[in-house]
């Protein structure tokens, strides 16, 4: 049985908790990410096994890449057993999701109505589980990738199409759903890895195309050896708000900021300034040619400009998270946004909307308010010095990255801006590199 | 990091019991002073004249004083809100607020005894502008007579002869025959003199005391454990012989951790393990002050110097009072207190400090309500890591207003600054 060593970083933060796998050479080989907010233990727990189901799933990619028989039918093998792998993930929650509204449907005060609630309950996941196959089918497009907010927005749907005013109101779907949906969050899935994957791995040689059917065996031996071998974790850290929830030592516990600096680092060696825009907070950090930090400023008394400040914004529109940068981008006269208090920006928002502004040209003010906040801070760092590295949730958003670039060329000139696909994950990768060099040190 | 001192307690030297006997006593005397047909003189630290306040037999009640114990003992808060209340903006100067509270609510000083009204306003604006605006609010609720002193800022970075002089022209037409008129005495330079003797004594107690931090490990801790230090000296005791005695027993107490080869002694216990060196510049925060101070002791991290200290007056540079020159000498104390001193003498300090401390780097704590101490902070991060070769650290509070102090942002910003020391220390090995 092979044994294979890992390192993990754990990032605890405001909005989403994060996890990345690096391997004894440094490399990235898993990464986990949950947006439950409720509990830390359990959102630590959440991204930690994804992250190892990420690690496994580089395993067979890796063991794929290295069999040359297999380099036909590797590709559209491991993509549909990802997929299929995701899918009983998925179907598994809504398992937990109806067991958690049977047991809510089943309290005393909807005692007169229940037995027609647990049906139109049980109708509601039967659909969810359908709709379930297709979102992660071959072609499916995701507005998210958390089973929270897929979940949310099926039931929500399905209840406002099975409710009845007179009966069963969508208010009562709703508060049914809150109360199993912080259920089902606040627990972790267990130990369900080995029959999700034997599942997905039947399921996706049963539908495979016959090219890939001819080397089934060769790929289940494959899958299955990988999925045995033993994941040593010899050293992990964590980083973040809820660092201090962590039940590691202290010398595990690294601060975000630390972290931050050497996972920037890390993805763009030349970077020497760094931004991180995160849920509660906005970092400029400066850093050496080794990633160390030499300085850093981060937002304090009030949290105004952070990602929280989007995330308020998207709600007081009814948009996504995610549609709020395309939005802004299709503005063609920007609205001047004084404030970047959350509160106020959301009365400013409202004002202006009133007096027939577009949504497109406001969300752009906004967008560039935020930016403007965080180049004071960045000025109060120490500049910014190329190369430039943007990282957190919002460097994710085309808008705000459109808004710094222009900032930053207007005020420093020329510089080299780099934002990784993965970059929320710095936090985590940053933590995990220091997970690794604590392990080279004690060797 | 810390070892424990007396299970369950919180960990005090002899000396810091007795200054609070001695300050409590002082408050007393205050509460009774009405009724003993004593008079009361309120009057600000920086350039405080306490020597000449107790030359005419007259006892000084210090407004900021009041504020930070009302602070440590979470009472502000209520003050504060009471001064607004009363139409003073979220934005004024905190001690100012929680003053003008206390007052509207009975003027019932920090022990729980009222404190007696002013029978003279003694304004010496060293460094403070807001000090005026606060006396004038005070006048208009008192309706007693002001004494205005100026003193000139130190622009130059140095003390001229024609600043000294101007001061003890004041001293000599505005101060000293109200004070005399107040007290009914006559000014009496011998008396004057004599005090100023057992100032110049126990001031050379207090600067043996800050200097011992030069030691590694460092005995004492010159922000947190310093603001204690100073109290006496900042307050109603110095130019006493109860002041002269007070430094003398933490002269010996600190003596006494030198030999012993003992870190500070924090509530929680000595800090076992130096694990960091810092110089400190701007006010402590006073409403948190434990779980502040808590931050750095927990990670081992010690002050060795700190600038809030002298705002009293700098006597680690050089100065002492000085009988033989009894106004002229008082003029030049009120010259050199830190408020009054220009960034680029700050600045100098800070660097002198860092580096006779020998320490690995400095925090600065500026406060949102006090525009005296936090303008240009941020140009001294930058200039001071430059000249001193240290990294700084900034984080933000208040001074006696709760809503200020944000413990998860400030914590997070400290570990986040001495991890940052720690890991240039080891590079990048771990």
């Amino acid at each position: 049985m092979s044994v294979l060593q890992v390192h993990v970083g754990i990032d605890l933060g405001s909005t989403t908790t994060k996890a990345v796998v690096l391997d004894a050479s440094g490399e990235v080989i898993g990464r986990g990410i949950t947006n439950n907010r409720s509990n830390y233990d359990v959102a630590c727990q959440v991204v930690h096994d994804e992250a190892l189901t990420g690690t496994r799933f580089s395993l067979i990619r890796k063991a794929i890449k290295e069999d040359t028989e297999l380099a036909e039918v590797g590709k559209p093998f491991l993509a549909a057993l990802e997929r299929n792998f995701r899918l009983r993930q998925y179907l598994d929650q809504l398992v937990r999701l109806r067991e958690a509204l049977q047991r809510a449907a089943d309290e005393p005060r909807h005692h007169a109505y229940r037995r027609d609630l647990q049906e139109r309950v049980d109708g509601i996941v039967d659909s969810m589980m359908e709709l379930g196959t297709g979102h992660f089918s071959e072609l499916a497009v995701r507005k998210s990738d958390f089973f929270r907010d897929l979940a949310t927005a099926d039931y929500m749907h399905l209840a406002e199409q099975r409710s009845d005013p007179r009966g069963i109101s969508f208010d009562i779907l709703c508060s049914l759903f809150d109360a199993a949906i912080l259920a089902v969050d606040n627990s972790a899935d267990g130990d369900g890895f080995v029959r999700q994957m034997s599942a997905a791995l039947d399921s996706t040689l049963e539908r495979a195309l016959p090219k890939v059917t001819a080397k089934a065996s060769q790929l289940r031996r494959l899958v299955e050896a990988t999925c045995s071998t033993v994941i040593d974790e010899v050293a992990t850290v964590g980083t973040g708000y809820g660092r201090q929830r962590l039940p590691f030592p202290k010398e595990q516990i690294r601060s975000e900021i630390l972290c931050h600096g050497l996972g920037a680092h890390a993805m763009f060696p030349g970077t020497r300034t760094v931004l991180d825009i995160g849920g509660q907070d906005t970092k400029a950090i400066q850093v050496d040619a080794d990633g160390i930090v030499v300085s850093f400023q981060m937002n304090d008394r009030c949290a105004a400009g952070c990602g929280r400040y989007l995330g308020y914004i998207a709600d007081e529109m009814k948009l996504g998270l995610h549609e709020l940068g395309p939005l802004a981008e299709q503005s063609h006269s920007r609205v001047k946004i004084n404030s970047t208090c959350t509160v106020f920006a959301g009365a400013e928002l409202r004002e202006r909307l009133s007096l027939g502004q577009r949504r497109e040209d406001i969300l752009a003010g906004l967008h560039r308010a935020i930016i403007l906040r965080a180049m004071s801070l960045l000025a109060r760092s120490g500049g910014i010095n190329n190369e430039f590295t943007f990282t957190g949730g919002v460097a994710r958003n085309p808008a705000a990255v459109n808004a710094l670039r222009s900032l930053v060329n207007e005020n420093y000139g020329e510089r080299v801006l780099n934002i990784s696909p993965d970059s929320i994950y710095t936090g985590a990768l940053g933590a995990a590199l220091f997970a690794l060099r604590r392990a080279q040190a004690i060797a | 990091m810390t070892k424990p001192g007396n299970a369950g307690d919180v960990s005090k030297e002899h000396s810091m019991l007795l200054q609070k006997e001695m300050i409590a006593g002082h408050y007393s005397a205050l509460a009774r002073a009405p009724q003993q047909g004593r008079k009361v003189i309120y009057t600000f630290v920086p350039g405080n004249l306490t020597e000449l306040l107790r030359s005419f037999d007259l006892l000084p009640v210090l407004p900021e004083i009041n504020a930070l114990q009302s602070g440590m003992r979470k009472l502000s808060g209520d003050y504060i809100a009471e001064a607004e209340k009363h139409g003073h903006s979220e934005d004024v100067c905190t001690y100012v607020k929680c003053d003008i509270g206390m007052l509207k609510k009975g003027n019932i000083g920090p022990t729980g005894e009222r404190l007696p009204p002013p029978d003279l306003l003694l304004l010496s604006y060293t460094g403070c502008f807001t000090f005026m605006k606060w006396f004038e609010l005070l006048r208009q609720e008192y309706d007693c007579p002001v004494a205005m002193l100026h003193v000139p800022y130190q622009a130059e970075g140095r003390i001229l002869p024609h600043h000294v002089n101007y001061i003890v022209e004041q001293f000599r037409t505005e101060v000293i025959p109200k004070l005399e008129q107040v007290s009914g005495r006559r000014y009496d330079e011998d008396r004057l003199c004599e005090s100023l003797r057992l100032s110049a004594q126990a001031e050379d107690d207090l600067v043996w005391v800050l200097e011992s931090a030069r030691n590694i490990p460092s005995p004492i801790d010159a922000y947190f454990g310093g603001v204690y230090y100073i109290g006496p000296m900042f307050t109603a005791f110095r130019g006493t012989p109860e002041g002269v005695a007070y430094y003398q027993a933490l002269r010996k107490e600190v003596q006494d951790r030198v030999l012993k080869g003992l870190g500070p002694l924090t509530p929680e216990g000595v800090v076992e393990k130096e694990r960091y060196r810092l110089v400190v510049e701007g006010p402590p925060n006073w409403t948190s002050f434990r779980e502040f101070w808590k931050m750095f002791y927990d990670e081992g991290a010690v002050v060795v110097a700190s600038s809030y200290t002298k705002v009293g007056g700098l006597y680690d540079r050089g100065f002492r009072h000085n009988p033989a020159r009894p106004l002229e000498t008082l003029a030049e104390y009120c010259l050199g207190c830190y408020t009054n001193l220009g960034l680029p003498t700050r600045l100098e300090l800070l660097r002198q400090y860092i580096r006779d401390y020998r320490a690995d780097g400095f925090m600065i704590n500026s406060i949102k309500s006090c525009n005296s101490f936090s303008v240009g902070q941020l140009l001294m991060l930058r200039q001071l890591e430059q000249s001193a070769g240290v990294p700084g650290g900034f984080i933000e509070s208040d001074l006696v207003d709760p809503r200020y102090f944000s413990p998860a942002n400030i914590k997070n910003r400290i570990e986040s600054y001495l991890q940052m020391l720690e890991q240039k220390r080891v590079g990048t090995s771990a």
